[in-house]
C-alpha cells in the first residue's frame, strides 16, 4: 500500500498492462487451453477404447455373425488381421501409433478406412448441426432475454412454459411426428436421406451438399439438398431452443441483479439501453458458454434424429458401429466427438478473450 | 422554492406474502446546496432504500408515500420514463463498491459518456470532452488514454473516483453517495472524502451522504441524521450531534466508537454474534427506543457502525483530512 | 406472527411454483403416473402382451388408443409401460445421485490429488455427448434394460459430482466444520454431521430435474433398440415401431405423449423446487 497522503491514488498511472504484456498473456492463455485440450482428447480415446474392450460383448461374433464365429480358424484369422490377438495395452499403443499418421484403421463392418467413412459422415451431420445451433441460438437467446426482461410477467410465464416443453420433448418422437405431418400428411417436406433418389451428389469439396452444390453452381441440387435438410434441422433446433432459452434466462437474471445494472439505471439511461448495453454485455460470457454446451447436447440429438430421417451422418455411423461393436469405427467416432468438443470449447474460450477484457490480461 | 433536495415524511412498505412490511417511517431530510447531509445507521435501517427511493429505484412491490422535492419540484409526481430525466441528470448517485458498480466489459470512456449523450444530446466528441473534464475534476490522471481503459485496470480508489466522475458528468445539483468509502482502504478513503468535500464547495453540490461509519461521517458531513429501523431519530448540526446527542440511541452509537468508553465493543466481538441480533428490516419501527440502560448494554449497537474493517487510526486520519 | 390453520401451513409448505393452476396440474399428472406405475397392469383393459386383437386397428375401434403391428392394445401397453420407463428413470436417478454425490464428496473433502483425479475423470465423461457415450456403452454391454440403466449411469453421475463437490468446498472452510475437526471428529463423522446435510437440498433439486432427463435418455436407448427387449412394453421401443409404420400415426403419437407428459410434469416440479430453494432466479 502506498504511504498515506491526501490523495495517494490519484497521481499513479493506470495499472493496466502494456500492449506487449497483454499479448503474451493471451498467448499463454491459449497455450494452456491447447495443452488441456490435447490431454482431454487422449483421455477420450482411452475411455472409448476401454469401453469397447473391457465389456462382455464379443466383437468377433458381432462382426462375423454367429456361424463364422463358431469356426475357430476364421476367428483366429480375423483376430490376427485386426491385431486382436495382442494384449490390450499393445493394441492401444498400436492404435496411437497409427493415429499419429492419421490412420484410424479399417472398419470391419464397412471394410472402408474409418477416416474415409468419417469424412463422409461428419459433413452430413455438421450440415444439420450448424443450422440447428445457429437457429436455436438466435431464437433461444432472444426468448431467454425477453423472458428475463419481463421477469414474472405473462410473457415470462409463457416463454418459461414453452421452453420447459422444449426440453421435455423426446427428440426421436418429435422427429417422427414432424416426418408424419410434413412429409406424409402435408407433403411439404421430401422423404428421408440427403437427396431425392436420382439427384446426383454435387462434386465433393466440403462434403456439405448445400455448400458443394452452390460451389458447383448446381442450383437444382442445392434446392433439393436444402429441402432435405429442413426437417432434421427443425427437429434439432426445437430441442436446443428450449435449453438455450432456459439457460440464457437464468444467466441474464443473474446479471440483472448486478450492481452495475443498478448503477446504469441510476444514470438515467432508458431501460432499453440498460438492457442491451449493460445487461446483455454482462451476460455474453455465460450465454456463450451455454451455446457451447448446447452444441454438445445437440450432437446427442443427432443420433436419434438421424436414425429417423435416414441421414447418413455421424450419429447413424456411431449407432451402426456401436451396435456391431465395430471397435475401430467406435474409436474414430470418439475421436471426432472429442475433437468437436475441444474445438467448440476453444472457440468459446477465445471468444471470452474478445468479450471480457479481464481475460486478456490473464485473470 | 427550496434549492436542493427535501424529503418530506417519506414512508415505504414492501408488499409480501405476509402483507405489508414497513421499511421507512416518515423520513424527513433536507439537503441544501453546498451542504453535506449525513445519514447514518446500522445495516438494514433503511438508509440505502431512502437514497434509492429519491431517484425512483425503490425495490419492486414497494408502496411509497410522502413527498420528495428537488429544487422545488415534486419528484413523487414523476413516474415511469420521465424519471430518467432526473436520474443521472439532476441527481447523481455513487454506490458502495466501484468494483461491482462499474461494468467490467465497458471502457471508462463509454461509461462516462453514454448518459451524457442521452441526457444532454451532445455529440460523441463533445461528450468525450466533458468526460475528460469530469475525470480531471476527480483527479484521475492519464488523459485520453484513460478513457480507453477498462475498470479493472485501475486501483480501487481510482475506480471510485471514476464512479464519482460518472455521477457528476451531467453536472447534477444533488449527489447521493451510498457508502462511497466503505469498500476502500483507509488511506484511500481519506482522499475520496476530501474530494467529495471539495466538489461540494466548488460546485455547490447538495450531497446526501449515507454511511454506517460515524468516523467518516464526522469528517465530511455538515449535518448528521441518525436512522434506526426506518426512522430518523436525530438530525442536527454535526458538532451538536457529536458532542451533545439528544437521543439515547445516538449516545449509544457514539459510546460504541472505539476509544470512547471502551469495553462494549470488545464484549460484542467476544460474543461472536451479530450484536444487532440481525439486520432485520422488518423490526417494529414503532418500538420504543432503548432508553433503558440495561437494554443498551444488552445490545451494544456498535459493531456495524464502527466499521469492522477499518481501524480507529484510519478514522482519525480520515477525520483530519 | 399470525396463527394459521394446519391446512394453510401445509399449503404454504408447497413450493410457490406448484401453488398455481399449471403447477397443480403438473403435480397431479406426475402423481397420476406414479399411481399408474404401481397399479398399471391391473387396470389395463387388455393383456399388454397378448397378440389377439386385430392388427393396426385405429383408435376408438377395438380399443381406446388402437392396436399395434402385432395386434396388442396400445392403451394397455402404455399403462404397463409406465413402471418400466418411470420406474427405471427413478432407479437411475437414485443410483447416479448416490455415485455422483459420493465422488463429489470425496473430491471436495479430501482435495488435492483425490480431487484432481476425480474431477479430471468427470470432465472426461462430460466431454462426450451423453447419448453417444451411453449408446456405445449399452451396445458393448449388450441390449437389455438393465444394461441400458448401467449405460445411462455412466453418463449421468458427473453432474452430481460437480454440484456436491462445489458445495463441499464451500462448506469445508466454515468455522463449524473446523471446530468439529478440532473437537476430534473423524473424517467420516465430520462429513456425516457437518457436511452431508448441506449438500442434501441442492442434490435433491438436481435429482428432481434429472428424472425427466433420465426418462428421455432411457426411452431414447430403447428407441434405438439398445434397451428393452421386444415383448416388454417400453415407451421408447413402442415409438420405434412407428418408424417403419409411420402412416399408422397412433403407434408413435401416444407412447410419445406419455413420455412427454411424464417429463414435463417432473421438470415442472423440479423447476418449482429449484425456484423455492434459490429465490434469486425465481420470478418476482
Amino acid at each position: 500500500m502506498s504511504p498515506a497522503s491526501a490523495n495517494p491514488d490519484a497521481g499513479r498511472p493506470p495499472s493496466g498492462a502494456g500492449g506487449g504484456r497483454r499479448h503474451s498473456a493471451l498467448a499463454r492463455y491459449v497455450a494452456k487451453r491447447l495443452v488441456i485440450a490435447v490431454g482431454l482428447l487422449f483421455g477420450m480415446t482411452l475411455v472409448t477404447f476401454c469401453l469397447t474392450n473391457l465389456v462382455p460383448g464379443d466383437p468377433v461374433a458381432a462382426a462375423l455373425g454367429q456361424r463364422a464365429a463358431d469356426d475357430p480358424e476364421i476367428v483366429a484369422r480375423f483376430r490376427t488381421e485386426y491385431g486382436l490377438d495382442r494384449s490390450l495395452p499393445a493394441q492401444y499403443l498400436a492404435y496411437l501409433g497409427r493415429l499419429i499418421r492419421f490412420d484410424l484403421g479399417t472398419s470391419w463392418q464397412t471394410h472402408h478406412a474409418v477416416a474415409a467413412d468419417l469424412a463422409k459422415a461428419v459433413p452430413a451431420t455438421m450440415e444439420i448441426a450448424f443450422g440447428a445451433i445457429v437457429g436455436a441460438a438466435l431464437i433461444g437467446i432472444t426468448f431467454g432475454a425477453w423472458s428475463a426482461y419481463r421477469r414474472g410477467l405473462a410473457t415470462d410465464q409463457v416463454l418459461r412454459l414453452v421452453s420447459l416443453i422444449g426440453i421435455s420433448l423426446p427428440t426421436f418422437w418429435t422427429a417422427i411426428v414432424c416426418f408424419y405431418v410434413f412429409y406424409y400428411r402435408l407433403g411439404w417436406a421430401p422423404g428421408s436421406g440427403r437427396l431425392t433418389p436420382g439427384v446426383a451428389a454435387p462434386p465433393n469439396v466440403t462434403g456439405m451438399y448445400t455448400v458443394d452444390a452452390l460451389l458447383a453452381g448446381e442450383w437444382r441440387t442445392f434446392v433439393d439438398a436444402s429441402a432435405h435438410l429442413a426437417l432434421p434441422t427443425l427437429v434439432l433446433t426445437l430441442y436446443t431452443i428450449g435449453l438455450l432459452t432456459r439457460f440464457s434466462r437464468t444467466s441474464i437474471l443473474e446479471v440483472l441483479d448486478q450492481d452495475y445494472v443498478r448503477a446504469a439505471k441510476a444514470k438515467g439511461l432508458p431501460g432499453r439501453v440498460v438492457f442491451f448495453r449493460y445487461v446483455l454485455r454482462g451476460a455474453a460470457v455465460p450465454v456463450l458458454t451455454v451455446v457451447g454446451l448446447a452444441f454438445g447436447s445437440l450432437l446427442s440429438g443427432t443420433v436419434l434424429v438421424e436414425s429417423v430421417f435416414g441421414w447418413p451422418g455421424l450419429g447413424s455411423y456411431a449407432y451402426q458401429a456401436a451396435s456391431k461393436l465395430d471397435l475401430l469405427a467406435v474409436m474414430g467416432v470418439g475421436l471426432v466427438v472429442g475433437l468437436v468438443y475441444l474445438c467448440v470449447n476453444l472457440a468459446v474460450d477465445l471468444a471470452y478473450g474478445f468479450i471480457d477484457p479481464r481475460v486478456r490480461v490473464g485473470r | 422554492m427550496t434549492p436542493g433536495l427535501r424529503i418530506d415524511s417519506l414512508s415505504l412498505s414492501i408488499r409480501g406474502e405476509d402483507g405489508l412490511t414497513p421499511i421507512l417511517d416518515r423520513v424527513s431530510l433536507q439537503v441544501g446546496r453546498g451542504e453535506v447531509q449525513g445519514l447514518a445507521g446500522e445495516s438494514g435501517s433503511g438508509k440505502t432504500i431512502t437514497g434509492l427511493t429519491v431517484i425512483g429505484l425503490e425495490p419492486p412491490r414497494a408502496e411509497v408515500t410522502g413527498r420528495i422535492w428537488l429544487d422545488g419540484e415534486d419528484l413523487m409526481a414523476i413516474t415511469g420514463r420521465s424519471l430518467n430525466a432526473i436520474r443521472g441528470r439532476r441527481v447523481g448517485m455513487v454506490f458502495q463498491d466501484p468494483t461491482t458498480s462499474l461494468h467490467p466489459q465497458l471502457t471508462v470512456g463509454a461509461q462516462l459518456t453514454d448518459h451524457v449523450r442521452y441526457h444532454l444530446g451532445v455529440s460523441r466528441a463533445e461528450a468525450l470532452e466533458r468526460a475528460q473534464t469530469a475525470l480531471d475534476r476527480v483527479g484521475v490522471a492519464g488523459g485520453r488514454e484513460t478513457l480507453r481503459r477498462y475498470p479493472h485496470e485501475f486501483s480501487g480508489g481510482q475506480r471510485q473516483r471514476i464512479a464519482i466522475a460518472i455521477a457528476l458528468a451531467c453536472e447534477p445539483a444533488v449527489l447521493i453517495a451510498d457508502e462511497p468509502t466503505t469498500a476502500l482502504d483507509v488511506t484511500v478513503q481519506a482522499g475520496v472524502l476530501a474530494l467529495i468535500r471539495s466538489l461540494v464547495d466548488s460546485l455547490g453540490l447538495a450531497v446526501l451522504f449515507i454511511t454506517h461509519d460515524l468516523g467518516v461521517m464526522s469528517a465530511v458531513a455538515d449535518r448528521v441524521a441518525i436512522m434506526r429501523r426506518g426512522r430518523i431519530v436525530e438530525n442536527g448540526e454535526r458538532a451538536q450531534v457529536f458532542t451533545a446527542p439528544a437521543h439515547p440511541y445516538t449516545r449509544e452509537l457514539l459510546a460504541s466508537l472505539p476509544g470512547a468508553t471502551g469495553g462494549l465493543r470488545s464484549r460484542a466481538d467476544l460474543a461472536g454474534i451479530d450484536p444487532f441480533g440481525s439486520g432485520d428490516p422488518t423490526g417494529d419501527p414503532t418500538g420504543d427506543r432503548p432508553a433503558d440502560a440495561a437494554l443498551v448494554r444488552d445490545r451494544p449497537a456498535d459493531d456495524d457502525l464502527a466499521g469492522r474493517e477499518s481501524t480507529g487510526d484510519g478514522r482519525e486520519e480520515a477525520a483530519d483530512a | 406472527m399470525t396463527r394459521r390453520s394446519p391446512t394453510a401451513r401445509l399449503w404454504r409448505a408447497i413450493p410457490p411454483g406448484l401453488r398455481q393452476p399449471l403447477g397443480l396440474a403438473a403435480g397431479l399428472i406426475a402423481l397420476a403416473w406414479l399411481v399408474i406405475c404401481l397399479i398399471g397392469p391391473a387396470i389395463a383393459p387388455f393383456d399388454p402382451l397378448a397378440q389377439d386383437l386385430p392388427r393396426f386397428s385405429p383408435p376408438g375401434e377395438v380399443s381406446f388408443l388402437g392396436t399395434d403391428e402385432l395386434g396388442r392394445d396400445l392403451f394397455s401397453r402404455i399403462l404397463a409401460g409406465a413402471r418400466v420407463t418411470i420406474g427405471l428413470a427413478l432407479v437411475l436417478v437414485c443410483l447416479s445421485m448416490l455415485i455422483g454425490s459420493l465422488l463429489g464428496l470425496l473430491a471436495g473433502f479430501f482435495g488435492r490429488w483425490v480431487d484432481e483425479a476425480i474431477m479430471r475423470f468427470t470432465d472426461l465423461v462430460m466431454a462426450f455427448p451423453t447419448v453417444i457415450l451411453a449408446m456405445v456403452t449399452a451396445a458393448a454391454l449388450g441390449a437389455s434394460l438393465f444394461n441400458a440403466v448401467l449405460a445411462a449411469l455412466v453418463v449421468s453421475w458427473p453432474q452430481y459430482a460437480r454440484v456436491v463437490r462445489s458445495i463441499v468446498l464451500g462448506l469445508r472452510g466454515n468455522d463449524f466444520v473446523w471446530s468439529g475437526r478440532l473437537l476430534g471428529f473423524s473424517a467420516v463423522r465430520s462429513i456425516r454431521v457437518d457436511i452431508l446435510p448441506g449438500t442434501m437440498g441442492p442434490t435433491l433439486v438436481l435429482a428432481s430435474l434429472d428424472i425427466g432427463t433420465a426418462a428421455l435418455l432411457l426411452s431414447g436407448l430403447s428407441f434405438l433398440g439398445l434397451g428393452a427387449r421386444p415383448p416388454t412394453p417400453e415407451w421408447g421401443s413402442m415409438v420405434s415401431a412407428a418408424v417403419s409404420h409411420f402412416d399408422k400415426w397412433w403407434l408413435g403419437v401416444f407412447p410419445g405423449l406419455a413420455i412427454l407428459t411424464v417429463v414435463i410434469s417432473f421438470n415442472f416440479i423440479g423447476d418449482a423446487l429449484r425456484d423455492a430453494l434459490d429465490p434469486g432466479v425465481a420470478p418476482r
